[in-house]
C-alpha cells in the first residue's frame, strides 16, 4: 500500500498540469551560482522555443548576477532532467522532451561564481 | 474515622487505571479502530509505565501555581516596559519566527495529543496524552501571552494564526505538523514524543530560550521556565513510549526503526530554521549550530541510541549526512531568507564585520570559502543598487517543503537534486533523507499544498508579490525587506533617543 490507512487511500496529486493554465512548471538551475540560493519554479507554455527560454526568462532570473554578462552560450552544458541535453533553440520545449516538472539546469565553465566560490 | 490517605502509588492506580473498564457489548476493535492498522503489536497495556504517576488533582494544583506566577511577571514585565531591555530589535525578529512557526505548532499537538489519547486502548498511555494534550493548550496560550507585548511594538505579530497557514516557509513547520497527525496513533507520539521531543527538542527549546535570556528577553525566559517541567516529563515519556513497543513485541522493531529514520529527518530539516536563528539572528549569540549540533545531537543523541542498540534499534537513517551538513546548513538557510526577504514576515539582514569574524571562527571550514564572499557582494550591491533579492520563487522540496538549497553531502557547491516518478508525474526532494519518506507513502504526499505551485495556480491572491503579501495579511513595506531599512529599526532607534538617525532610516525607506 502506497500510504499506511485504515482503508484503500488514494491522494489527489494537487500539482496536475491542467491546474496551471496552459502552462506546464519548469524548474532552472544555475550550477555553481548560489547566490541564487534555490533553483527557480516557472509556468511555461509547453510550446515555448528554448531559444525564448534563453532570451527571454533567464535574464530576468540572472542577470544581476555579474557572471551572466560574461557567459558564453555556445560552450554552455545543458542538463536536463539530469541528463545531458542539446537544446534546439528554435524547437518548442515539449517537443525536446522537457515536460511538466522537468528540471533544467546549466552549467557555464570557467565561470564559478562570486570570487570562484560558486555563489 | 477519617479514611486513610492514599499513597502515590494507590492513587495513580485509582485515578488512571482504575478509571478504564472492559467493554462489554462493543468490541474493542470498534472502540479504537486506529489501533492495530500500523502494525504494532500490544500484548499487554498496563506494562505501561507512567515514571511521573501524574493524576489529574496533582496536574492541576501544581499547573495552577506555576501559572499564576507566570503571569505575575508577564504583567511586570509589561508595566516597565522591558521590550526595550533586549539587546538588539533585530533579536525581535527570533520572536516573530517562534510565534508564527512554533506556537501554532503547540496547538497543533495539544490537538495531536487528544487524538492518540483517544485512540490508544491501555489507560496508562490514554491519561499520558491527555495531560500532554492540555500541557500544549497551556503552552500555546502563554506564548502568545507572553509575546503579545512585542505585538504592540513591532511589526509582523499581527496576524500569527493566519500566517501559519498560507506564508511560504510557515508551510515547513505545518505540514511537518499536519504530516504526524494524520499518521496512527504510534506513529505519531514515535513522531512528536521520541523523534522531536526526546532526541531534537534541546535543539528548538535551548536556542530559543538560551538566545533570550542571552538577549535580555525575560518575558520568553519566564515563559521557558514555566514549560520546562513539563518539557522534562514530555522526554521521558517520550523514551517511555519507544521502550513500550520495543519491548511489548520483537515485530515492532522494524516498524519503529522506519518511523525513527523518517522522524528524525523530517525534525533535522525543520530545525533548519533553527540553525540560522543560532547563527544570524541572535544578536548575542549563545553557541554555533556546528556546536549545537554536535553536543545535543552527535553526543547526547548518539549515547541515547547505542543505549536503544539492546533492542535492535540503529541510528536514524542519514544521521551522518546531517553531521556533514552542521558546517553549511545555516548559511544556506538564512541566504534563503535573504533571497527572499521581500516576502517574509521577519526583516532580513547582512551580519556586521564582528559577526562575520564569529562566523569565521566558529565555521573556520566553510564561512570565508563560500559564505563570507556572497556576504560581502550583497553588501556592496546594497551599498551601490539598494537591496538585493531574488525576484523569481524558488523550487521547493515535495517532502520538507523548503527552497532546495541543501547542497549536496559531499559538496557544498552543488545544490543537491533528487527525484521520483510517481504515477507518471516527476517530485523532487532536496535530500535522499527526504525522498525516502515520500517513496514510502506516495499517496500522501502527492497532496502537498507547496506554497510556490499554488501561486503559480492562482490560489493565493494573485501573481505579484505585494498581491501575495496582502493573501498573507503582511503589510509591504512594514513587516518585510532589510531590517537597515525598516520602521521596526526606525522606532527603535527612536526610543533610544537617536532621532536623528531614525529619521535617517525612514527617509531612505521611503525613497526606496
Amino acid at each position: 500500500m502506497a500510504v499506511k490507512a485504515t482503508w484503500d487511500y488514494r491522494g489527489e496529486p494537487k500539482d496536475t498540469e491542467d491546474k496551471f493554465h496552459g502552462n506546464q512548471l519548469v524548474y532552472v538551475g544555475w550550477d555553481q551560482h548560489l547566490m541564487f540560493c534555490a533553483p527557480h519554479c516557472v509556468p511555461l507554455p509547453p510550446d515555448m522555443p528554448f531559444g525564448a527560454l534563453v532570451k527571454e526568462v533567464l535574464p530576468g532570473m540572472y542577470d544581476s548576477h555579474p557572471d551572466w554578462s560574461q557567459i558564453d552560450w555556445d560552450r554552455v552544458e545543458w542538463l536536463v532532467d539530469s541528463k545531458p541535453f542539446q537544446p534546439d533553440m528554435d524547437k518548442g520545449l515539449r517537443d525536446q522532451g522537457i515536460g511538466h516538472k522537468s528540471v533544467i539546469r546549466f552549467r557555464t565553465p570557467g565561470l564559478d561564481g562570486i570570487a570562484g566560490a560558486a555563489s | 474515622m477519617s479514611a486513610k490517605r492514599m499513597n502515590l502509588r494507590e492513587k495513580y492506580q485509582r485515578m488512571t487505571r482504575d478509571l478504564a473498564w472492559k467493554p462489554s457489548y462493543q468490541s474493542e476493535d470498534d472502540i479504537f479502530p486506529q489501533a492495530k492498522y500500523e502494525g504494532i503489536i500490544i500484548h499487554d497495556w498496563d506494562k505501561w509505565e507512567d515514571p511521573f504517576r501524574l493524576t489529574v488533582d496533582a496536574y492541576w494544583k501544581y499547573q495552577a501555581e506555576k501559572e499564576r506566577k507566570l503571569y505575575a511577571i508577564i504583567e511586570a514585565f509589561a508595566q516597565n516596559n522591558a521590550q526595550l531591555n533586549v539587546t538588539d530589535a533585530r533579536y525581535i525578529n527570533s520572536l516573530k519566527l517562534f510565534l508564527t512557526g512554533v506556537t501554532p505548532l503547540e496547538y497543533a499537538a495539544h490537538r495531536g495529543f487528544a487524538m492518540s489519547g483517544r485512540n490508544f486502548p491501555g489507560a496508562g498511555p490514554q491519561v499520558s496524552s491527555q495531560f500532554q494534550s492540555i500541557d500544549e493548550l497551556r503552552h500555546a496560550q502563554t506564548q502568545i501571552h507572553t509575546i503579545s507585548q512585542y505585538n504592540k511594538y513591532f511589526n509582523g505579530f499581527h496576524d500569527w494564526r493566519h500566517m501559519h497557514d498560507r506564508v511560504w516557509y510557515l508551510s515547513v513547520p505545518k505540514s511537518f505538523f499536519d504530516d504526524a497527525m494524520s499518521a496512527g496513533p504510534f506513529e505519531f507520539v514515535t513522531a512528536i514524543s521520541f523523534s522531536f521531543e526526546y532526541v531534537l527538542t534541546n535543539l528548538l527549546f535551548m536556542p530559543f530560550m538560551s538566545g533570550a535570556a542571552y538577549n535580555d528577553d525575560m518575558a520568553t525566559v519566564t515563559f521557558g521556565f514555566s514549560a520546562q517541567s513539563d518539557e522534562s516529563r514530555h522526554m521521558t515519556l517520550g523514551l517511555e513510549v519507544i521502550k513500550f513497543m520495543l519491548e511489548q513485541d520483537e515485530r515492532n522493531v522494524p516498524i519503529v526503526q522506519k518511523w525513527i529514520d523518517k522522524w528524525f529527518w523530517r525534525g533535522y530539516r525543520l530545525l533548519a530554521l533553527v540553525s540560522m536563528m543560532m547563527d544570524y539572528m541572535l544578536p548575542k549569540r549563545v553557541m554555533s549550530w556546528q556546536e549545537a549540533w554536535e553536543m545535543y545531537f552527535e553526543e547526547n543523541g548518539g549515547a541515547l541510541f547505542e543505549d536503544l542498540a539492546r533492542y535492535g534499534i540503529r541510528m536514524p537513517k542519514y544521521w551522518e549526512v546531517s553531521v556533514k551538513e552542521k558546517n553549511r546548513l545555516s548559511h544556506e538557510v538564512w541566504s534563503i531568507f535573504y533571497n527572499y526577504g521581500h516576502a517574509a514576515a521577519i526583516h532580513t539582514w547582512l551580519p556586521d564585520e564582528n559577526e562575520m569574524a564569529w562566523l569565521s571562527e566558529k565555521y573556520p571550514e566553510t564561512f570565508d570559502k563560500y559564505y563570507r564572499p556572497r556576504f560581502d557582494h550583497w553588501r556592496k550591491h546594497h551599498q551601490e543598487h539598494g537591496r538585493w533579492y531574488n525576484n523569481t520563487l524558488p523550487m521547493l522540496c515535495q517532502t520538507c517543503q523548503i527552497p532546495m538549497a541543501f547542497t549536496e553531502p559531499d559538496d557544498p557547491t552543488q545544490i543537491c537534486y533528487r527525484s521520483s516518478e510517481y504515477k507518471g508525474m516527476q517530485y523532487h526532494f532536496c535530500s535522499d533523507g527526504c525522498k525516502d519518506i515520500f517513496d514510502d507513502e506516495p499517496e500522501k504526499f502527492v497532496q502537498a499544498w507547496l506554497p510556490v505551485h499554488q501561486i503559480y495556480q492562482g490560489n493565493c491572491g494573485g501573481a505579484s508579490v505585494p498581491e501575495v503579501l496582502e493573501w498573507y495579511h503582511l503589510k509591504h513595506g512594514q513587516d518585510n525587506l532589510e531590517y537597515l531599512d525598516s520602521q521596526d529599526r526606525a522606532n527603535w532607534l527612536r526610543w533610544k533617543g537617536l532621532t536623528e538617525q531614525a529619521e535617517a532610516v525612514l527617509q531612505k525607506a521611503a525613497n526606496e
